[in-house]
């Protein structure tokens, strides 16, 4: 992993020099996202399920945003630091209450919060309301790209990101605290008597969870040019937990790779049909979690093993 | 049920739709209005059942066997679906029954005109409240029930049709949604998305009374339902807001809610 | 022997349920204490209270001196007071190797080891080995080596039982409280798998308090024994003077004779 990582940075930005536009919003777009999931599957492995990355993932974009409008700073990087520093910190303090609970407590309340998010940003007129704001393309280190190199420069900064993050995950998981979670999903009494404290390791799984969708809103802010507090509406969440199923715990590139897949899926069936989007995402992810709990990388595994 | 149910919230969606939709559709006919209370409650009844037998047997019947986290996500797609399944059928324009309302009229209170509607309201709440809990502790079949959610496995070994028991929960538990949709149908507009604002609502009533609480729901939905108002009274922006700091103060106080049931001895 | 663990006043009600009236014992450096008593006398409710997972409504425990009553139970986990429990705590869904070295991997964080900037295997403190060998020697030690890739939930009672020990041993117990860690064990092994924990306690220098229903047992192994009944504490003594108090007959034995080597 720690050498496949850099290895596919690599090549994205070498091909990326021949990708058309529209590919490579794309694939901004599946970043962004994946960095959201990535999160949430850190917490997917606690067995706790959040209905509401939104929130943190609006959070981040609405400062990127802000940040890009009010203050004009459009650079990329501090946009993604900035949004990732405030959903973080909005983590750390929900996180108090948050981390005792699990189960449908859990996922309901962060589902509450995002959704109040969303009627605060519906209510502020400053912040463009329901229509939300534009944000002007971004700058990197201080130099704007030409018009033409723009979408590459956002996608190789966000390819980088990425990949320091997966990576950070990635040792995070070997770490005696990342390897909990398994633990604390199975038997909470058993890690309180084995000396560590299971709200702990929640709170900070939930923080980091949070840090990684806030850069994802960010990075989608500025990819979109725009923002709307249905960011924070329920829907998103469900979509982030759809690549999230699709994805699987089993690795850290697999969030990237089932956000990809989402996406390939979403314009197709949009095209296909607009006003039933919301039910063919509930059918997939129903025959998904009913055929493919363990997402799309157990058919890997399967393929594999009915070879040998 | 220690199911996780976020398709609750689609049930009383449906029940609103239902009554609205079948009730004006009664009134344009020019039929009595003053039998229109029983439409809607009958359209509740017939639209919802159906749909939660189609689930419950269809579905979640062969999922109750895995862990947790998987009904919930079933039940949370599940209710994706059924949000645009009533989209699908009852359109994206909001629906508006003012008749049964305003037909009650109002009389006086303090001063204030006070519909007479909402006393209605308040008496089906009590009457469904205590019928609940009545069937719960008085009959033989809601003891029954409650053994079954207490434990399946024994009840079943117990010769309990457990499976029967799953079933008349799951239609009595939606079809209550669906009754709660329907009586509140004619004071607001009937619009998308109502589903996901009561699953939020109900879930804070739920916390704050307690979980597995009669009494502490009765509790909780009077204390949510007096925070809103007040809230709506002095201060609208913070609407949303207020309920959701009283419920994080009655957590940190008592965690499992005012009233929560003892729990069980794990160790 | 100086104190190691004493237990002044303690009080416990659930509602109308009394588990605890004046509970008080002081507990000498490496004895090793029988608690008996029949069911719901106050014996886990005991456990529960010394190791954090319950508070008093009164009294107070202190540990080497140090008040530990309002302590969470990771936090006297870590001062060295450990327990094993009556249905055994596992991570059912993980194999028991995996079991092992989950619990290696909290100790080595609560040593500042294994943290996100380290490389290669750290030694696990009071081992003084890497983690895999460690959770292998204890595995060996309670007799589980060949079990180490099943997963722990199809262990039978036995087994998991013991399991739950050895993860109780990983956290070095200075004080082990052991409940009931002989029930559900076939009446021919309770002797030797009693030795085999209580040997591999006494290598560690851990002062040992076991809950036990088996009367053969508790005359064979302990020092002192407390007997409880209906929340209190009616007898406090060396093995055979309890077993032939008259209270203690009547609340706990039962009248029947109790041979001392173990032959009914």
């Amino acid at each position: 992993m720690t050498r496949l990582v850099p290895g596919i940075f690599v090549l994205l930005a070498i091909a990326g020099l021949w990708l058309p536009q529209w590919a490579m919003f794309i694939m901004t777009v599946a970043i962004a996202r994946g960095l959201v999931v990535l999160g949430l599957l850190l917490l997917l492995r606690c067995g706790l399920v959040s209905f509401g990355q939104a929130l943190f993932y609006c959070l981040g974009a609405y400062s990127a945003g802000a940040l890009g409008r009010f203050l004009g700073v459009s650079d990329i990087f501090v946009q993604m630091l900035v949004g990732g520093a405030v959903a973080g910190l909005a983590a750390f303090v929900i996180g108090f209450l948050l981390a005792r609970y699990r189960g449908i407590f859990f996922g309901l309340l962060s589902l509450a919060l995002s959704m109040i998010l969303y009627g605060l940003l519906v209510k502020t007129e400053a912040l463009g309301s329901t229509d939300g704001f534009n944000i002007p393309p971004s700058t990197l280190f201080g130099v704007r790209p030409g018009a033409d190199w723009v979408r590459y420069a956002v996608m190789i900064s966000a390819a980088g990101v990425a990949a320091l993050a997966a990576l950070l995950v990635h040792r995070y998981l070997l770490t005696p605290l990342g390897r909990l979670a398994p633990a604390i999903k199975d038997n909470e009494i058993r890690v309180e008597y084995m000396g560590a404290s299971a709200r702990r390791a929640v709170h900070v799984k939930y923080v980091i969870a949070a840090v990684l969708a806030g850069i994802g809103g960010a990075l989608a802010a500025t990819t979109v040019g725009h923002i709307d507090p249905d960011m924070a509406y329920w829907t998103s969440s469900g979509e982030f937990i759809f690549i999230a199923i699709l994805a699987g715990t089993g690795n850290v590139l697999a969030p990237f790779v089932g956000a990809l897949i989402y996406g390939a899926i979403h314009t197709m069936a949009y095209d296909l049909s607009p006003h039933t989007w919301q039910m063919s995402l509930g059918v997939a992810l129903l025959v998904l979690i009913v055929f493919l709990p363990q997402g799309v990388w157990s058919l890997a595994g399967r393929l594999r093993a009915r070879r040998s | 049920m220690k199911i996780v149910n976020v398709t609750h919230g689609s049930f009383y969606a449906i029940g609103a739709y239902a009554a609205a939709s079948l009730t004006a559709a009664w009134l344009a006919r020019g039929y009595p209005p003053m039998l229109s209370y029983a439409v809607l409650v009958v359209a509740a009844i017939l639209v919802a059942a159906p749909f939660a037998i189609l689930i419950e047997r269809g579905i979640l019947r062969f999922l109750y066997v895995r862990d947790e986290v998987v009904i919930l996500l079933v039940t949370y797609a599940l209710f994706l679906i059924l949000e645009d399944v009533v989209k699908l059928i009852w359109g994206v324009n909001p629906y508006y029954i003012a008749q049964p309302y305003a037909l009650l009229g109002s009389f006086q209170v303090a001063g204030m005109a006070y519909p007479t509607y909402n006393l209605v309201l308040v008496a089906a709440a009590v009457l469904f409240g205590g019928g609940l809990a009545w069937f719960l502790h008085g009959t033989r079949a809601g003891k029954l029930l409650l053994a079954v959610i207490h434990d399946p496995e024994i009840s079943r070994a117990m010769g309990v049709n457990v499976d029967r028991f799953y079933l008349a929960t799951f239609l009595l538990g939606s079809l209550l949604a669906a009754l709660a949709g329907a009586f509140t149908a004619p004071t607001v507009s009937v619009v998308p998305g109502l589903g996901v604002d009561v699953i939020v609502l109900s879930f804070a009533v739920v916390v704050i009374g307690g979980l597995g609480s009669l009494p502490g729901a009765a509790l909780g939905a009077v204390i949510v339902g007096v925070v809103r108002s007040l809230s709506v009274h002095y201060l609208p922006q913070v609407e949303l807001f207020v309920i959701y700091f009283v419920m994080a103060a009655v957590l940190a106080v008592r965690p499992r809610g005012l009233f929560s049931l003892a729990e069980p001895r794990k160790i | 022997m100086p104190v190691v663990l004493d237990a002044q006043g303690l009080c416990k009600s659930f509602g109308a349920v009394t588990a605890a009236a004046e509970v008080s014992a002081a507990i000498e450096k490496d004895s090793v204490v029988g608690l008996i008593g029949t069911n719901g006398a106050g014996k886990t409710t005991f456990i529960n209270m010394i190791t954090g997972y319950l508070k008093p409504d009164r009294g107070a425990i202190a540990y080497e001196g140090r008040d530990i009553t309002r302590l969470a139970p990771r936090d006297i986990t870590r001062l060295g007071i450990c327990r094993s429990f009556q249905i055994p705590q596992l991570y059912g869904s993980l194999s028991v190797l995996e079991n092992m070295m989950i619990g290696i991997g909290i100790v080595l964080r609560n040593g500042g080891l294994g943290g996100y900037f380290s490389r290669g295997e750290p030694l696990v403190p009071g081992f003084g080995r890497p983690p895999r060998e460690v959770a292998e020697q204890l595995l060996g030690r309670f007799g589980l080596l060949e079990d180490r890739e099943r997963n722990a939930q199809v262990l039978p009672g036995g087994a998991r039982k013991l399991l739950d020990i050895a993860l109780t041993m990983v956290t070095k117990p200075r004080v082990l409280l052991l409940d009931e860690p002989t029930s559900g064990v076939s009446a021919g092994e309770k002797f030797g798998i009693m030795q085999m924990v209580l040997d591999a306690a006494r290598a560690e220098g851990a002062t040992v308090l076991f809950v036990e229903h088996d009367m053969e047992v508790v005359s064979r192994f302990a020092q002192r024994v407390l007997a409880f009944y209906d929340g209190r504490i009616i007898a406090d003594a060396p093995p055979q003077a309890v077993l032939q108090d008259p209270q203690v007959k009547r609340y706990v034995v039962g009248s029947h004779d109790v041979r001392r080597n173990g032959s009914a």
